[in-house]
């Protein structure tokens, strides 16, 4: 488990959810850098139109926005829609009342772990083992991450990724080792209290 | 020109030829650039997905180096779209959210760097080589034309959304990359896919959406006859040439749509070999398309099959010249 993950389990705030006061409209505008510009949503659904992975979701951005501005919390953290968007930005961009959309989504998904409302597993252990990498090492660790991932979530698939991670190794794509960066600790010391500023928004 | 350069973990393995590649374009063109000394990880886009303030604050820390280490320059050059779209993010956040940019300095300051937003300018690769050298200085440098090559260009996402320092000339519809493949004397197609999604790192969370977005990219291609497609993100790289085959077994269909880095392109262009360019490493084989500049790999080339012509009973439909430099 990362570093990350550890930490989000330990956190008091594991269940945020039933603090009185919790409101997760206002926990995601202020986790989210900048102006989330969440509460301009006009509901046009050009969002949903314009996703690449739309048809997959469980609920279309409009849907998520107006269930969070209803006040609807675990059906909007259990949603896999977040999981599902592939940061294209297309509805960011095309979106006239200029909302983050993108950028609500990655919000979602960190409330979604750390209250444990996830439920797209792969997802999330994808994300987590991705960061778990970059937390010991401070490099992404491509073979790393698609064995580990594979074994653990796409078993059926495993002898098309073994090809794939072979056909990698012979051209020289992949390494089989991680590389550290040299001052790891430095990364580590910014990620500890980075972890920190983040519980206290 | 001299830059600090990015270079990211991507372009360290999996995007190794991109890298190759590019280096030989900058020593071409009379690009100067230093990598960033001991940078980390920009988080791509699993960071955000688990923790915010520490997605950015890695970040910052990759800012603050860069700030530190930058001598006669203030740019800090990525060529992976990922790593270019979180360097100007980070940024962008900080200079325009006096808030964040305290969140981001304190948590730097655990490691004792700082970073004053705006220090350095973000820019990708493409970017530095139409803006700043230019397309009469690369044409130029053209000794052997891509004359016949019929090429898409792809660019994906990141590079050109959401653009927060409106580098690029669309969103949705930018011209930047086909006008230098025009310059390179390829046949550029109107690719119609060009902004659209690879389907980024839904090939690790669900194959079935991963394959239908792929073959959203790879079908049109076909349909296009295009001979390679033409891209300037590892992610995208990856995605289209690595799970084709998984994606044409899925859906038994045959498609065989390679893809290659802009700047490999530049290269043969401008005379190197193929090997050198870190051509011949793509699972989807290439050298049928590259016969036809004249180029052959190892690999004794497949005659590309003759494709008939498309008997569409649609009405015919007006096409956007490839020119097209309508405002957003």
């Amino acid at each position: 488990m990362s570093v990350s993950a550890e930490f989000n389990n330990k956190q008091s705030y594991t269940k945020i959810k039933d603090l009185p006061g919790f409101n997760l409209i206002e926990l995601v505008e202020a986790r989210t850098p900048g102006d989330s510009r969440l509460e301009m949503c006009i509901q046009c659904g050009s969002c949903g139109g314009s996703c690449p992975s739309g048809k997959d979701m469980d609920h279309s951005p409009r849907q998520l926005f107006a269930m969070l501005r209803a006040g609807i919390v675990d059906e909007v953290l259990e949603s896999n829609a977040p999981w599902y968007c592939v940061s294209c930005y297309k509805c960011y961009v095309r979106c006239p009342q200029e909302v983050k959309i993108t950028d609500i989504m990655y919000t979602l998904k960190t409330i979604a772990i750390s209250t444990g409302k996830f439920k797209v597993n792969e997802a999330k252990d994808f994300s987590e083992t991705f960061t778990g990498y970059v937390e010991k090492y401070g490099r992404s660790f491509e073979f790393g991450l698609s064995t580990r991932h594979s074994l653990r979530h796409l078993p059926m698939t495993v002898s098309g990724t073994i090809g794939l991670g072979l056909g990698l190794i012979k051209t020289g794509r992949l390494d089989i080792t991680p590389h550290k960066i040299k001052n790891i600790d430095q990364l580590q010391k910014i990620l500890n209290r980075a972890y920190e500023l983040e519980a206290q928004r | 020109m001299k830059y600090l350069f990015y270079p990211g973990c991507s372009m360290q393995r999996s995007a190794k030829p991109y890298l190759d590649s590019l280096k030989l374009v900058e020593k071409t063109l009379g690009l100067e650039s230093v990598d960033v000394e001991d940078w980390n990880c920009c988080g791509a886009t699993e960071f955000s997905s688990v923790n915010r303030t520490a997605s950015h604050a890695i970040v910052g820390r990759n800012l603050a180096l860069a700030q530190e280490q930058a001598s006669g320059t203030d740019e800090l050059v990525a060529a992976c779209s990922a790593c270019y779209l979180n360097l100007s993010k980070t940024d962008h956040f900080m200079r325009e959210d006096a808030d964040f940019n305290a969140l981001v300095n304190d948590a730097l300051s655990a490691g004792g760097l700082e970073y004053e937003p705006g220090s350095v300018k973000v820019r990708h690769s493409l970017d530095i080589i139409v803006n700043n050298v230019g397309y009469d200085a690369v044409k130029e440098k053209v000794t052997k034309p891509l004359s016949g090559l019929r090429v898409g260009a792809y660019y994906g996402c990141m590079i050109v959304r959401p653009d927060v320092n409106e580098r690029f000339s669309n969103p949705e519809e930018p011209y930047e990359l086909e006008d230098l493949l025009e310059v390179l004397g390829a046949e550029v197609v109107d690719f119609k896919m060009k902004t659209q999604c690879c389907s980024g790192h839904m090939t690790q969370i669900s194959s079935e959406v991963a394959y239908d977005m792929i073959k959203q990219i790879v079908k049109p291609a076909v349909e296009e006859e295009i001979d390679v497609l033409v891209t300037l993100c590892p992610m995208c790289q990856l995605n289209i040439d690595a799970f084709q085959n998984e994606m044409n077994k899925h859906f038994g269909t045959n498609y065989e749509v390679p893809i290659l880095y802009f700047s490999q392109l530049m290269g043969l262009a401008f005379g190197y070999t193929e090997k050198e360019l870190g051509i011949g490493k793509e699972f989807v084989n290439v050298s049928p398309a590259l016969a036809k500049i004249g180029k052959t790999t190892e690999e004794v080339p497949t005659p590309k099959k003759k494709k008939k012509s498309k008997s569409d009973p649609s009405l015919p439909m007006p096409k956007m010249p490839i020119h097209y430099r309508g405002g957003s």
